[in-house]
């Protein structure tokens, strides 16, 4: 049986044209986010990411393609039908953009405003928003009395005001420090899971997709590189800008360095595995020292993940020994050629 | 004592200086009133339809923009003059306290447009941003957003056009437009009473720190910006 994701991105693309040049910002973008999950895009400055948040709520009309949300397809409708359907699309922002002069309730009670409650009706949905992100001492204050955490706790609450069924996030932890940026994030967390809301969330930071998100697509230069679930792609990145990021590594650098003598390989773990042993068995076993030159593993959802990169040993017979033994344990492994670190 | 002199010569002349003292504020109010009401609808649509405003239409922008450049560099003397006909049509004369008001709100209103474009070209973009990802029209954004959040600095901007303008009333003393500067240049230009003038001056000085006082003590009081 097939339903219908609730967002669907089809042959997205977007030019940016002045007088001299033409940016191409965003070309063949197609996506499927389904209905309830919080899905992480991720891509190096100036991948595009912004542009394709904006994109899916027209804040940017695409050049070309189109965003299906729910039964609504965006290039379709008007102004003021697109104004409307923008009154159920939160977003939040990385420099919060809350009213500077607005006091916390009056924030809140903004897109209610726009969405024309009444004022009664406004005070009342702020107070239980205050409450669900845990400043209700605050409904006085005014922005510039709060600290980063809390202004983007403000900055949630006014987004969830009007009950909407997707919340875009466009790096909204990158102006705060990383205990602040975890409560942040656990609080997306709890309202996905409370509330059944969609969470679209842009950031360049690989701890953020990991703490929080179901899938993940990989931006790079303005095209799609890759995308799954959070798990698929991270344990076994096909593209090399998946690779990049997920090793922090520069693997498809052009200017090797000559490596003297010794090989590398790269092994990852993909969740199956406790790495641990099979290392200390692996030494135990061949009798052979291996040098770990680089090791970044992560517990996602309870599992092992990452990558090691070992240094083998001279010997090339203990070398292709190392080799056989991690593969005969189903370990995933690939050789590096020019290994220049990290 | 010179000084004891300026006083006596004060107490003689109150009646005449309280009652021009009250003209040069009544110019100076009313024609402000007036002025924002132009200049408000010009200053926003100097901001909406800029090439990267809001609504571009970069027409409209370019023929906004001339115009009030143009009012704005015609000194005002000369543009009390080349008015009169209109000046006559509107209050019916073209000398006096009342006729002065359309020269300074035609000389005020692109001075004080310019004023309001910057103060809104000010307002963040990440707000009004927000604003549209909230599904706020074009009319919303601007009434609850770019002048709610630019208040602090269009206060300030007051301040500074209310001062202005007191200083052309006394301008159109030249052309018997009543008020403090028609004394001075009554007194002092004609009949070279220096003293007179010299009240009127201290007078003018007076009014002008106090609109500064109290506008500047508006504007931080209704700025939340700063805690
Ligand atoms: N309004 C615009 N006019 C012209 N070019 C633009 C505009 N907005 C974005 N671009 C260009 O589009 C590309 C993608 O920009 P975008 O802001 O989407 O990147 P990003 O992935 O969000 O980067 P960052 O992580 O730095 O925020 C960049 O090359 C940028 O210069
Ligand atoms: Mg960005």
């Amino acid at each position: 049986m097939e339903t219908t994701p609730f967002i669907q991105i089809k042959d997205l693309q977007k030019e940016f044209i002045s007088q001299n040049n033409t940016v191409t910002a965003l070309s063949g973008i197609n996506l499927n986010i389904d209905k309830g999950s919080i899905f992480g895009i991720i891509g190096m400055s100036g991948a595009g990411k912004s542009t394709l948040v904006r994109c899916i709520n027209f804040l940017e009309r695409p050049t070309s393609g189109t965003v299906i949300i729910g039964d609504k397809d965006l290039s379709k409708l008007n102004d003021r039908e697109l104004r409307h359907v923008r009154q159920n699309i939160g977003m939040i922002f990385q420099q919060f953009n809350l009213l500077m002069q607005r006091n916390v309730e009056d924030n809140i009670c903004f897109p209610l405003e726009i969405a024309g409650y009444s004022k009664k009706e406004g005070r009342k949905r702020a107070a239980e928003l205050l409450e669900i992100v845990g400043l209700i001492d605050k409904k006085k204050a005014y922005p510039s009395q709060l600290s980063g955490g809390q202004k983007q706790r403000v900055a949630i609450a006014r987004a969830l005001a009007t009950n909407p069924q997707l919340l875009l996030c466009d790096e909204a932890t990158s102006a705060l420090d990383p205990t602040t940026t975890r409560s942040i994030l656990a609080l997306l967390k709890d309202i996905n899971k409370q509330f059944g809301i969609t969470i679209i969330i842009i950031t360049h930071e690989m701890s953020v997709v990991e703490e929080i998100c179901d899938y993940v697509a990989i931006i790079d230069d303005g095209k799609l590189a890759e995308s799954g679930s959070v798990e698929d792609v991270f344990s076994n990145p096909k593209t090399e800008a998946a690779k990049r990021l997920v090793y922090h590594s520069n693997t498809t650098s052009n200017t090797p360095i000559e490596m003297k003598g010794k090989r590398c390989i790269r092994i990852v773990f993909d969740g199956k595995s406790s790495f641990e042993p099979i290392i200390a068995n692996m030494v135990l076993d061949n009798k052979a020292l291996v040098n770990i030159l680089y090791a970044d593993t992560k517990d996602i959802k309870g599992k092992a993940y990452g990558h090691m990169v070992l240094q083998l040993p001279e010997n090339e017979v203990q070398a292709d020994k190392i080799i056989n033994y991690l593969r005969n344990k189903n370990v995933n492994v690939e050789e590096l050629i020019d290994y220049v670190g990290n | 004592m010179w000084v004891t002199d300026l006083i006596s010569l004060f107490q003689e002349n109150m009646p005449m200086l309280t009652e021009e003292t009250v003209n040069t504020l009544y110019m100076t109010f009313v024609s402000s009133f007036f002025a924002y009401i132009f200049a408000l609808p010009l200053g926003v649509a100097l901001v909406v339809t800029r090439e990267d405003g809001l609504h571009p239409m970069g027409s409209l922008y370019r023929i906004l923009d001339i115009v009030v450049n143009i009012g704005r560099s015609v000194p005002f003397l000369i543009l009390l003059v080349a008015i009169q006909p209109l000046t006559k049509l509107i209050v019916g004369k073209s000398y006096g306290s009342t006729a002065t008001i359309v020269p300074l709100v035609v000389a005020a209103t692109p001075f004080i447009a310019r004023l309001i474009e910057s103060s809104l070209q000010e307002v963040d973009h990440g707000v009004i941003e927000a604003a549209q990802s909230m599904g706020a029209s074009l009319f919303t954004i601007i009434f609850k957003v770019l002048i709610p959040e630019a208040r602090t600095s269009l206060m300030v901007g007051a301040t500074i056009a209310i001062g202005t303008i007191l200083g052309y009333s006394a301008m159109a003393g030249f052309a018997g437009g009543g008020g403090l500067g028609d004394i001075a240049v009554r007194y002092g230009y004609y009949r070279y009473e220096g003293e007179i003038m010299l009240i009127t001056i201290i007078l003018m000085v007076v009014l002008v720190q106090l609109i500064q006082a109290i506008g500047m003590k508006i504007a931080r009081k209704t700025d939340k910006r700063v805690i």
